[in-house]
């Protein structure tokens, strides 16, 4: 009975999400455009696919995956059980006896990307432009290599309790410098990828791994850093996915010079 | 027969999509946390339907969402009307947002923080009026956003200086507004992307460089929803100033 009235609202909630868009597309295509909509009926077919996707896969996710995830958040991140994991307790814990919290932070910022339905769009997208040489994993494995980095990093700093504004500033001072050497057809992709990855699947684990380590640290606050990981993550991918570019552009400079130098042997 | 085994790839795909959340999780269960699950089988039931939902969702992705943004974004090229594309762009932006059920839930708990600092009176009508205020807000900022980006890949101008430049807005905004509006303004940024509306937009921006004369897919074509993460931040921060 619980399960069906979950069903329906999020059934309803996706539904007000998806019918503006409906109503404004055809709209423009029926009274501004005036033309009619190619293989209408595959396109409606498709918008139901959609609803009912999207629907099955929120109910999914709040049912199972994120009382888990956020049962697992909140275990980890409690002080009885970081004791047990050192070998030398000390009167205070330390920041290096936090190792499976920064693990755990890598682990599920890299898996929770790579399920991430609307990086799968935009990498689905980004092979087709660029006629092979992104591939729809490369992409989503830099993204999500990014907020791996990105979600341990900003654990580390809830640790430590550094100011978010260093980081984030240093982190921008970064993506200024590798968007003036990155090649010029990758930045404005590196640029989206960063408000891709803070969405359906992701944030809610995160803030539960934020909010559950920032109330047992004294001295945090859990509404500021438990959305400062949520800034994190939506920071790093930028600059993996630039770094993941010029690593190809790299290789294959590498390629050409190599073959080039064994042309030259050949004419010796 | 063809659509059941094209089906069969989607939803296989979609179990290796999800798997390494299940390997995650199973580690640090059976490794780290060593204690039992409750539920066991309602979690597995979960993953089912996330993994069924996903499925479900790339195919539509590919059926409706792709091919009406980039239909659309080629009838817009072929007429050459900017004025309409950009009214488009601009309703497209507002009216995904405005009904967007987590912007609706931020927005009303924010009103809650506001009430509570004493910010607005705190009663129903004065909370509903700063909750709305917020979303038309939100919702302005996302459809100026797609407005500037579509006008930015028709005319083919260079994206970091608009990125480097808004989040300097951003910094610069942060000193003068009041500290409470601050992380509701940030969270705005992430809350406008949502999982419908990034396919559409990818395929309306993608679709429009590759067919204007000049313009290139890559280098164009991206970056709208880099913008729509943007404006909501200055927006919000400003809502929060005149507020």
């Amino acid at each position: 009975m619980d399960f069906w009235h979950h069903l329906l609202t999020t059934g309803t909630s996706t539904l007000t999400d998806v019918l503006p868009i409906v109503g404004i597309i055809f709209g423009f295509q029926l009274l501004v455009l005036r033309q009619n909509i190619p293989n209408l009926k595959s396109v409606l077919v498709g918008f139901v696919y959609v609803l009912i996707g999207l629907t099955l896969f929120l109910v999914g996710l709040e049912e199972a995956l994120f009382p888990l995830g956020k049962l697992m958040a909140q275990q980890l991140t409690d002080p009885a059980f970081i004791r047990s994991t050192v070998d030398v307790v000390g009167a205070t814990l330390q920041w290096d006896d936090y190792k499976w919290i920064y693990l755990f932070a890598a682990a599920i910022g890299f898996a929770t990307t790579i399920a991430e339905p609307a990086l799968i769009a935009v990498a689905i997208k980004a092979h087709q432009v660029s006629g092979g040489a992104i591939t729809v994993w490369g992409l989503r494995s830099a993204v999500a290599i990014g907020v791996a980095a990105g979600i341990s990093l900003g654990t580390f700093r809830i640790v430590t309790g550094t100011p978010l504004h260093y980081y984030i500033i240093t982190g921008y001072v970064v993506v200024l410098i590798q968007t003036i050497y990155a090649p010029r057809a990758i930045i404005a992709l590196a640029y989206d990828s960063g408000g891709v990855t803070t969405s359906t699947v992701t944030v809610p684990l995160v803030a539960a791994l934020g909010l559950g380590l920032a109330s047992t640290i004294p001295g945090r606050s859990p509404l500021l850093d438990g959305f400062g990981l949520i800034a994190f993550a939506s920071l790093f991918p930028i600059m993996s996915v630039m770094g993941y570019a010029q690593l190809g552009e790299w290789r294959l400079r590498r390629l050409k010079k190599k073959q080039k130098n064994e042309d030259s042997q050949d004419y010796d | 027969m063809n659509h059941i085994s094209a089906f069969l790839k989607t939803l296989l795909s979609s179990l290796r999509d999800l798997l390494p959340i299940i390997l995650v999780v199973a580690f640090f269960q059976l490794v780290v946390i060593k204690q039992p699950v409750a539920d066991l089988g309602e979690i597995l039931f979960g993953t089912l339907l996330v993994i069924l939902g996903l499925a479900f969702f790339i195919r539509g992705l590919e059926q409706a969402l792709f091919p009406i943004g980039e239909s659309v974004a080629y009838a817009f090229a072929r007429k050459a009307n900017l004025f309409w594309l950009l009214i488009f762009a601009f309703a497209l932006g507002f009216g995904t947002t405005i009904a967007e059920p987590a912007l609706t839930a931020v927005a009303a708990e924010a009103a809650k923080v506001a009430a509570a600092d004493g910010h607005i009176a705190q009663e129903k009508l004065a909370m509903d009026n700063y909750a709305l205020g917020l979303r038309l807000t939100v919702a302005m900022a996302v459809g100026v956003a797609i407005l500037a980006g579509v006008y930015r890949i028709v005319r083919g101008w260079p994206i970091q200086y608009f990125i480097i430049g808004g989040y300097l807005g951003v910094v610069i905004m942060t000193f003068f507004a009041p500290p409470e509006i601050i992380g509701i303004a940030y969270d705005s940024g992430g809350v406008t992307t949502s999982t419908v509306t990034v396919p559409l937009v990818t395929a309306l921006g993608v679709g429009l460089a590759s067919s204007i004369k000049g313009r290139n897919a890559m280098i164009d074509g991206f970056g709208l929803i880099a913008f729509a993460s943007l404006t909501p931040m200055i927006f919000v921060m400003a809502y929060g100033m005149v507020i």
